[in-house]
């Protein structure tokens, strides 16, 4: 029988597989020829990231050396770019002019590189990162040690990072996504990995949205939206993959994304094959090699002859190539319902590891720090073996514990022994906390934090603290008595509040990971809370998470029941004007509001705003010099006030006038809840002060200060906190007040329960008589300011920003 | 009904953790991308009184309606937990790694 003609087009990893899996089932049964674009025999492509960062040579990472062609018998054209096949005629001609006719066909052409299409794309000095020649660029830039910058925070991209960094170049990594490799890598993960890249010197700018690449004819550096601009010498673009399917489609095979296969690796011509990264199988398409040698021992086996061989799509899993950062990603780890997750954090160490169950079965995993297992858990998700309830105890810890028998965690902690560490970060052993639990009649943590610190500083061993109480004193210790903040820790607010500061804690994936959280990124009730604690605290440095604001927040409206919106505008210590009064009402008539209503607080609402409206609503408002009143927020909301002496035949002072001023010097500040002020101008308390959050009554000799009042879910009068003879005095008092209130609430806790909770004499104590401790506390709410008071109405109406909050897609029917 | 695929979006129009919202022939979409990267569609409107659900606060594979808290799982669309209730799903596809497609029944 007559050899058959079988041409290959590319010389990728696949088809070299492929080639590999046919020679050694039917060696004579054709005559083989291989077109590369590349002017190389097949390589080890995955092993570019050591050739770039000095590790390895070309020659280590070669597949199929010149030998293996002429001991098989294939004739290779090395960079010749196939341009053309002929169907009909079943040949296929190279862009030298070489033809080649061809019983069966593979096509293997890969993928190429995504290039963002941003002004200066085509400079000298712009790289990818796919073969060879571009590894032998960077090296040649590489040796005038200059800048390089790479963009794409994905696997490429670090792998090409580090390589440059490892080269001596100084290297910035942009990456769109606010955290890295966020394809394979849940926040927490994404953090840590960040954390490690810093570390060996590389920057990183995380929500970097380039906007263009400078340079006359070679780079010389890159722009971004937000305005900065890197120097580079280098631009490695690393922002994605797509399949080349170009041949196919040109010669008329059914084609997607990529070039469409059945499960023999066959295209809608049964004589061509195609496999690699040029493929889509079933809607999917590949990016690692485990896939595609799948693929290419199915196509090496039909070719030889074998029917019933099958490709099936499988799970893939992904670890990065750059020495001494270890990290794993496998299967699906997005969470839902009826998905569990089982998360482990070692701060110390620097390791986290999470899996995903679904029906008693193992799905996805991440992990970071500490691989080892990374296969042992691919293989559980891949063989979708059930998992017992034993066995899900301990399945974190990995193949030594699998089918181990699950420690009760009260027996352990009953088994150890007395000189055991429980606290590491105070070095308390455990009989020490047992002897001052029995000794001082400890009954709850915080009296076995007060008398042995353990517990107290990282707060990482409160559980086995816990532990000991309730073993020392069994059903006497109620344990739900601490609480956690929600169900993602069993850390308190104050414990968080605490650690935010102690540890210099500055994103939300930092707390989580440092904190031990046991979701992997919250939920809608901690990460409000945790955005709030880190504004407040870091208000120079923290950027704002939008995405962990309640809507009325994020749009900076109150959301009404049908949808719309209402709006607010602030009317200082509740004073308008006619043109105010003007402004409103063309709003309401241009934009058809349906209702406008005076509010409890002393100004205007207007209810049912259209959301894509807000924008315009606001503009027109913010001409007539109006700002947003903050209605929507945790944050300051109303100072009502009297006529007081300006006009009140019992007015003692200026209580209109120290109500705006204090609006004026308050307003934009968040808070853990909302706050309310009052002034009046004398006992009468017209402006109800003494129910405020804050209130003032003015009196002849000068000002009381109130606070801690209620009127709403609970009514109670105000305490007086001081008096003070001048209106300067009185807004010192105030704003320190509010600043000590900003820096201790918990979240969502009015002023009158955290007086409650801290006690009366604490705020007394802290703002009216350490006078020291008032100016720090002034000082600090004034740096928080300089940021916070920009009207969030103004940038949204005529800087577009968040546009896409108010903008609706309307795709073309 | 026939139904087809629609190209609505870049994958980067969706903030992280974010949403927005499509409106064709009539009906409400919200679109939701995950911390994970993961693109869900569901009709905009919660099951117990009509909130917009595009508009909660998006963790894990869920969102938690802005009016009254429920919490909608975004592959399913069924409320998490206790409460009772679910919104339709619309298979969504990523082409060329940023074309957001959703699936829709089209008249
Ligand atoms: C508009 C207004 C009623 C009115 O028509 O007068 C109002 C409307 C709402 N109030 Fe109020 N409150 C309004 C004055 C008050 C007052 C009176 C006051 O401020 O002097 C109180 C009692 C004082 C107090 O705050 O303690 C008040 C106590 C509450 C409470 C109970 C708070 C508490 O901690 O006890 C809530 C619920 C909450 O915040 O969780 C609430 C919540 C709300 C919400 C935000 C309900 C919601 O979550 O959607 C309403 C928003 C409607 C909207 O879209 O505008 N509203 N609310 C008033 C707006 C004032 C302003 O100009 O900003
Ligand atoms: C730097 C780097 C690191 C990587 N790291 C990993 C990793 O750690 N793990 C992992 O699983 N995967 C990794 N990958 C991905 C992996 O290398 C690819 O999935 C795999 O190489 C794809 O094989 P392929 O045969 O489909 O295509 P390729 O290996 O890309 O081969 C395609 C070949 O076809 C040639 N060609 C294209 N068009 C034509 C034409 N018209 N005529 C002739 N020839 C043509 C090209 O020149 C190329 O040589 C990495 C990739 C890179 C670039
Ligand atoms: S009293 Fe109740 S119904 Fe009236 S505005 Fe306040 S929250 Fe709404
Ligand atoms: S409308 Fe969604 S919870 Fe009530």
């Amino acid at each position: 029988m007559s050899r058959q003609k079988l041409v290959v087009i590319g010389n990728g990893m696949a088809p070299g597989r492929a080639l590999e899996e046919l020679f050694e089932r039917a060696p004579d049964a054709y005559d083989v020829t291989i077109f590369n674009a590349e002017p190389r025999v097949n390589y080890n492509r995955i092993m570019l990231s050591p050739v770039l960062s000095g590790e390895k040579q070309f020659e280590e990472i070669v597949i199929h050396g010149d030998g293996w062609y002429v001991d098989h018998g294939v004739t290779l054209y090395k960079g010749h770019k196939v341009t053309e096949i002929d169907r009909e005629a079943k040949t296929v001609t190279s862009e030298h002019g070489e033809v080649a006719p061809y019983d069966k066909l593979i096509i293997a052409t890969g993928s190429v590189p995504f290039i963002i299409p941003v002004p200066g794309h085509k400079l000298a000095g712009v790289l990818t990162y796919r073969d060879l020649d571009d590894v032998d660029a960077m090296l040649l830039a590489a040796k005038s040690k200059g800048k390089a910058v790479v963009i794409g925070g994905g696997l490429l991209g670090l792998e090409a990072a580090a390589g440059l960094k490892a080269q001596g170049m100084d290297v910035t990594v942009l990456h769109l996504m606010p955290t890295l490799m966020e394809r394979q890598l849940d926040e927490s993960a994404g953090y840590l990995l960040e954390k490690a890249i810093r570390a060996r010197g590389i920057e990183v700018i995380t929500r970097a949205n380039t906007k263009e690449i400078l340079g006359d004819d070679k780079v010389t550096g890159v722009l971004l939206e937000d305005g900065t601009k890197l120097p580079a010498d280098i631009v490695v673009m690393a922002v994605g993959i797509r399949p080349n399917g170009e041949l196919g489609k040109q010669a008329g095979l059914d084609c997607a994304r990529g070039i469409l296969v059945n499960a023999q690796l066959q295209t809608s011509d049964p004589d061509i094959y195609s496999v690699g990264e040029c493929v889509e199988f079933e809607s999917n398409t590949y990016g690692l090699v485990a896939p595609l040698y799948d693929m290419a021992s199915v196509c090496g086996r039909h070719l030889a002859g074998e029917t019933d061989c099958a490709f099936i799509h499988p799970q893939t899993s992904t670890k990065l190539k750059v020495t001494g950062v270890d990290l794993f990603s496998a299967g699906d780890f997005a969470e839902g319902d009826a998905r569990e997750d089982i998360v482990f954090r070692d701060a110390s160490r620097g390791v986290y590891k999470r899996l995903v169950l679904e029906d008693n079965r193992l799905i996805g995993a991440v992990m970071y720090g500490d691989t080892a297992d990374g296969a042992y858990f691919f293989n559980l998700i891949k063989s979708g073996e059930a998992i017992d309830a034993d066995a899900r105890d301990t399945l974190i810890f990995g193949q030594a514990y699998a089918g181990g028998a699950p420690l009760d965690p009260m027996a352990a902690v009953a088994a150890l022994p007395d000189d055991a560490e429980i606290c590491g970060c105070n070095g308390v052993s455990k009989g020490k906390i047992c002897g001052a639990i029995a000794n001082q009649n400890l009954t709850d943590l915080d009296g076995v934090r007060a008398h042995t610190k353990a517990s107290s500083s990282c707060g990482t061993c409160t559980g086995l603290v816990e532990q000991l109480l309730a073993l020392q004193l069994g059903d006497a210790f109620d344990a739900s008595a601490p609480k956690g903040m929600c169900s993602c820790t069993d850390l308190g607010h104050g414990d968080v509040r605490r650690l935010i500061k102690a540890k210099e804690l500055k994103t939300i994936p930092a707390v989580m990971q440092e904190l031990q959280w046991k979701t992997s990124c919250g939920c809608a009730k901690c990460r409000p809370a945790l955005n709030y604690y880190l504004l407040c605290d870091w208000p120079t440095e923290y950027v704002d998470d939008q995405q962990s604001r309640f809507i009325n927040e994020r749009v900076h409206a109150n959301i009404q029941k049908d949808g719309t919106y209402s709006v607010v505008p602030r009317m200082w210590g509740g004073m308008t004007s006619a043109k105010e009064l003007r402004a409103i009402a063309d709003v309401v008539d241009k934009f058809s509001i349906p209702s406008v209503k005076c509010t409890g607080g002393q100004r205007i609402d207007m209810l049912g705003v259209k959301k894509e409206d807000l924008p315009a609503v606001w503009a027109d408002l913010n001409a007539a010099g109006m700002v947003s009143g903050h209605a929507y927020g945790k944050a300051l909301r109303t100072v009502k006030t009297c006529v007081g002496s300006d006009w009140c035949r019992f007015g003692t002072q200026d209580s209109t006038g120290l109500g705006m001023r204090l609006e004026r010097h308050l307003w934009g500040s968040w808070t853990p809840a909302k706050v309310k002020l009052a002034v009046s101008g004398c006992p009468r308390n017209c402006a109800e002060a003494t129910c405020k959050d804050i209130g003032v009554i003015c009196v002849d000799s000068g000002y009381e200060v109130h606070f801690a009042g209620a009127a709403g879910l609970d009514i109670k009068g105000t305490e007086i906190l001081t008096k003070v003879a001048t209106e300067d005095e009185a807004m010192e008092v105030i704003t320190a007040l509010l600043q000590l209130y900003r820096e201790e609430g918990y979240y969502l806790e009015r002023i009158y329960k955290w007086a409650n909770r801290v006690g009366l004499d604490h705020a007394h104590k802290k703002v009216v008589e350490d006078l020291d401790n008032r100016r720090a506390l002034l000082a600090r709410f004034d740096v928080s300011q300089r940021d916070a008071q920009n009207d969030p109405w103004a940038a949204r109406a005529t800087d577009g920003a968040e546009a896409h909050e108010f903008r609706v897609l309307e795709p073309a029917s | 009904m026939p139904s087809r695929w629609i190209d609505i979006c870049d994958l980067t129009d969706i903030p992280v953790r974010g949403s927005r919202v499509v409106r064709f022939q009539g009906a409400e979409i919200g679109v939701f991308r995950t911390a994970s990267g993961d693109v869900h569609a569901i009709d905009n409107r919660c099951p117990h009184k009509r909130g917009p659900l595009s508009e909660g606060i998006v963790h894990d594979g869920a969102v938690t309606c802005p009016l009254h808290n429920m919490i909608i799982d975004l592959k399913s669309g069924m409320a998490r937990g206790a409460d009772e209730g679910c919104v339709a799903v619309y298979p969504v596809e990523i082409r060329d790694g940023e074309r957001v497609h959703i699936k829709l029944s089209a008249a």
